[in-house]
């Protein structure tokens, strides 16, 4: 096997392929990145039963041949190189790579052992690739990160026809994220729990192409997968299993007092207030005619405070939330201004976006936040 | 140099055995006769015996069945109520807190009170006399009467030391100067931190009392008890105690346990004893308006062998939905299949605040109400929790038609209740099927004659 890459190819294909890969695998093979060279080109792939990557990237290919070397070893290698074309070639039961007067010589790892890759799977449907990656982004934020619940770690992804519908919770805030796609068939009907780690990754890796399709259920060559595909790249991720909670009566059916503030202005009021909210402890939003006016700290220990603009419609209202999780919900939004739609100071606030101060609530994605209760 | 106050100004009150006091008081026909209060079961121990019960030789912490043996037939076993032992701890703290601002409640029927406070009362021996033997009688009054004993005296030690020496509704003023010559007879158990196996081994150095204990040199005590315990009984024998009342000891966390009649092997069961546990350590939580971010379970085995785990949540939590499924993870972790002696669950890490959680729509629901509990044992008082029989021996209960009383008996589906109460003389046993629907488990009495609300 031989052939030549140029630097920034070889280095982004291997950091993409090999990332989602465990730090400690169940068995060594699955360490490795698999480097096919064939006449149309290099192929790199990486699988660890959990999730699989593959990439195809233009190479000028003198012998082909199939290798396996230690995948997070290539990529700091090739990150590390120089900006010249790059030769990979196989010497024995050595893999040697040349760029410039850099030579490293890595140890094959045996192919045989190496598992096959999911299949390919045929396309569910499509969409744009910078609209996926938003809104993955929007809810995955709210995915639980500890190991109590496996199930809430997921993204929960509905498909009903074209309506495609994220949502994750962690159990303190809930995000859901409503867009439209282009399915395969107009009856396409799927609901998958896909690790948030890996669909955040996943989305940021395909956002930059122009569409991303996505397989699922048998598409994805069996039930309990999910596939992507953008351009030349691939993944496949293991979907969780197990039954996710019932949420709909967590979007609350009435409101009561609602505030529109410019979504810049508050979040940086309550970064700068929030200095003196020590570890978990609460900020406290005090809604009045023509203001919000945040708080935090009390008693001996340090205090902010700091007054911002707000719109408020209905009776004026006192919340506190958790800074941390006020702060994910306002950064995921992506609008100009910011509504928050109460009932009572102890029940769930909802947030969503809006473009203009007196436009109509864009309610495709809404966070919803459970406020911090004090104690009577 | 003995104590730091050179007057007597620091009382200890504790109420004469208290439980089984409260039990005399409100069931008239065991008035005068031994009672037992405490676990009943085969492996119970005693809480409290009535002074008629420490006739025959029963003891507080002594195992039940002991206390069978040592006591006569027509010993009365109870269950404790709780309930009702908080109602009366109440009103003696309350006339408690009327003498001072500074009073430090060391258990429900235990106080310690510093006199000098307030400024105003007359703290010579003969004016502190007055004034404690006072408050003795308005706290038999007041309680339907139930005696107290104390101690006042310049430390908190001499103070705790005093109200034992005339016990039963005893009270000792010790004069300040006086405390050596109180203490030197006394056995060396009247030292707190000289528990049995101290005192064993002090008796194989020819140490009995105070005074022999004087004797030891401190670099001897060091050598028998190592530097710390050493030093404390040096300090101990000369009465040299400083520590002052503090008003609020401050709770660092509330937990409730279980011990079994038999080793429990059966995950069901272990659970439904957990979800019960949760379900009073939480109304615990709300009542003491607080949050906590710490979840510990404590299991026995059957060896003997102990352990306790724990979990720490990110954001502290006042639901008990959070608090059990917390406490079931850490259970699950637990090998039960050789069977449990006892089961505990606590909180910990308060916080004046809590991230409560979203409600989802079923999975989530709190199971800690559909816990299956049979409905007849329903116990008001949180710290006692039925095991198996629906009716416990002393608990409260209301007949539709004979009105209030209390549980005589029960067994083979058939309960005996003994219709009686604090201010009625005593009363009549009636037997009922278990299942009787005219019977009700029922708040305590009140011992208080109230004014006829009806008019």
């Amino acid at each position: 096997m031989k052939f030549r890459v140029d630097r920034d190819v070889l280095a982004e294909a291997v950091t993409w392929v090999v990332r989602g890969l465990s730090p400690r695998p169940p068995v060594p093979v699955l360490a490795g990145v698999l480097l096919q060279a064939t006449p149309e080109g290099l192929t790199l792939s990486a699988f660890d039963y959990e999730v699989s990557a593959k990439v195809t990237v233009a190479a000028e290919v003198d012998e082909p041949g199939t290798v396996l070397v230690l995948g997070r070893l290539l990529a700091e290698i090739s990150r590390s190189l120089p900006s010249k074309p790059v030769e990979i070639s196989t010497d024995g039961a050595k893999v040697q790579v040349t760029c410039g007067s850099s030579r490293f010589s890595l140890q094959q790892m045996p192919t045989d052992d190496y598992p096959t890759l999911p299949a390919s799977p045929d396309a569910s449907g499509s969409i744009a690739g910078d609209v996926f990656t938003q809104a993955v982004g929007q809810v995955s934020i709210a995915a639980d990160r500890g190991d109590t619940l496996p199930i809430l770690t997921g993204v929960r992804v509905e498909i009903e026809g074209e309506k495609l519908t994220l949502l994750a919770t962690d159990r303190y805030r809930l995000a859901m994220r409503e867009l439209s796609w282009n399915p395969g068939a107009p009856d396409a009907s799927h609901v998958a729990l896909i690790p948030a780690r890996t669909l955040s990754d996943t989305a940021k890796a395909l956002g930059a192409s122009g569409s991303v399709e996505i397989a699922l259920g048998t598409a994805a060559g069996g039930d309990g997968l999910v596939g992507f595909e953008a351009g030349q790249r691939r993944a496949t991720t293991r979907l969780l299993d197990g039954e996710y909670p019932k949420v709909t009566s967590i979007f609350p059916t009435s409101v009561d007092t609602t505030a529109v503030i410019g979504t810049a202005s508050l979040t940086e009021a309550v970064k700068r207030v929030s200095l003196v909210a020590e570890r978990n402890t609460p900020v406290r939003l005090r809604f009045s005619e023509g203001q919000v006016a945040i708080e935090a700290g009390t008693g001996d220990d340090a205090q902010a405070s700091e007054a911002v603009e707000a719109t408020l419609t209905g009776p004026e209202l006192e919340i506190a939330f958790n800074p941390q999780f006020l702060l994910d919900g306002l950064n995921a939004l992506g609008t100009a201004y910011a509504r928050l739609s109460f009932t009572q100071p102890s029940r769930p606030a909802v947030l969503s976006g809006q473009s203009e101060a007196d436009g109509d609530a864009d309610e495709s994605y809404r966070y919803v936040l459970m406020p911090v209760r004090f104690a009577s | 140099m003995v104590g730091v106050r050179a007057r007597a100004s620091i009382l200890h009150l504790d109420l004469d055995a208290f439980f089984a006091a409260v039990e005399q008081r409100d069931k008239p026909s065991l008035r005068g006769r031994p009672v037992i209060v405490g676990g009943i079961g085969t492996r119970g121990v005693v809480s409290t015996a009535s002074y008629e019960a420490r006739a025959f030789g029963a003891r507080s912490a002594m195992p039940t069945s002991e206390a069978r043996r040592r006591c006569p037939p027509g010993t009365a076993f109870l269950h404790p109520r709780f309930q009702a032992y908080r109602a009366s701890s109440r009103v003696v703290m309350d006339l408690l807190h009327d003498l001072s601002p500074v009073v430090e409640q060391v258990s429900v029927d235990e106080a310690y009170v510093d006199l000098a406070a307030p400024g105003t009362h007359d703290l010579s021996v003969a004016g502190v006399r007055a004034l404690v033997a006072d408050l003795i009688d308005r706290i038999a009054s007041a309680t339907g009467g139930l005696t107290a004993s104390a101690g006042v005296a310049s430390s908190k030690m001499l103070a705790k030391i005093g109200s034992d020496l005339e016990k039963p509704h005893g009270l000792v003023v010790v004069e300040p100067g006086r405390e050596l010559q109180v203490i030197e007879p006394l056995s060396v158990r009247v030292l707190g931190g000289v528990g049995p196996a101290t005192a064993e081994r002090l008796k194989s150095f020819g140490v009995i009392t105070v005074a022999d204990l004087q004797r030891m040199t401190l670099p001897d005590l060091v050598s028998i008890f190592g530097e710390s315990h050493g030093h404390g009984l040096h300090r101990l024998a000369r009465a040299q105690d400083d520590r002052e009342v503090e008003v609020e000891r401050e709770t660092k966390s509330i937990s409730a346990e279980e011990t079994f009649d038999v080793d429990v092997p059966d995950r069901a069961r272990l659970d439904s004893e957990l979800a019960a546990m949760v379900t009073r350590v939480g109304g615990r939580l709300g009542q003491s308006a607080s949050f906590a971010r710490t979840v510990t379970i404590k299991v026995r085995h059957h060896d003997f062998t102990t352990h306790t785990r724990s979990a720490t949540l990110t954001h502290a939590t006042g639901e008990q939905a959070v608090v059990l499924d917390t406490a079931r993870r850490l259970l699950a972790e637990v090998d039960v299949s050789d069977g449990l002696r006892l089961l505990g669950v606590g909180v910990s890490g308060f916080t004046s605040h809590a991230q409560d959680q979203l409600a989802f729509d079923e999975v989530d629901e709190p199971d800690v109400p559909a816990t299956p509990e049979p409905s007849a044992s329903r116990e008001p008082a949180p710290e006692s929790r039925p095991s198996a029989p629906s009716w416990r021996t002393g608990h409260d209960v209301r007949h539709d038609e004979l009105g209030a009383g209390w549980v005589w008996g029960a067994g083979r589906g058939r309960v005996s209740v003994r219709f009686e109460g604090p201010r009625t003389g005593p009363g009549a046993v009636r037997t009922f099927a278990s299942d009787d629907p005219a019977l009700h488990p029922a708040d305590p009495p009140d011992w208080r004659e109230r004014p006829d609300v009806s008019g």
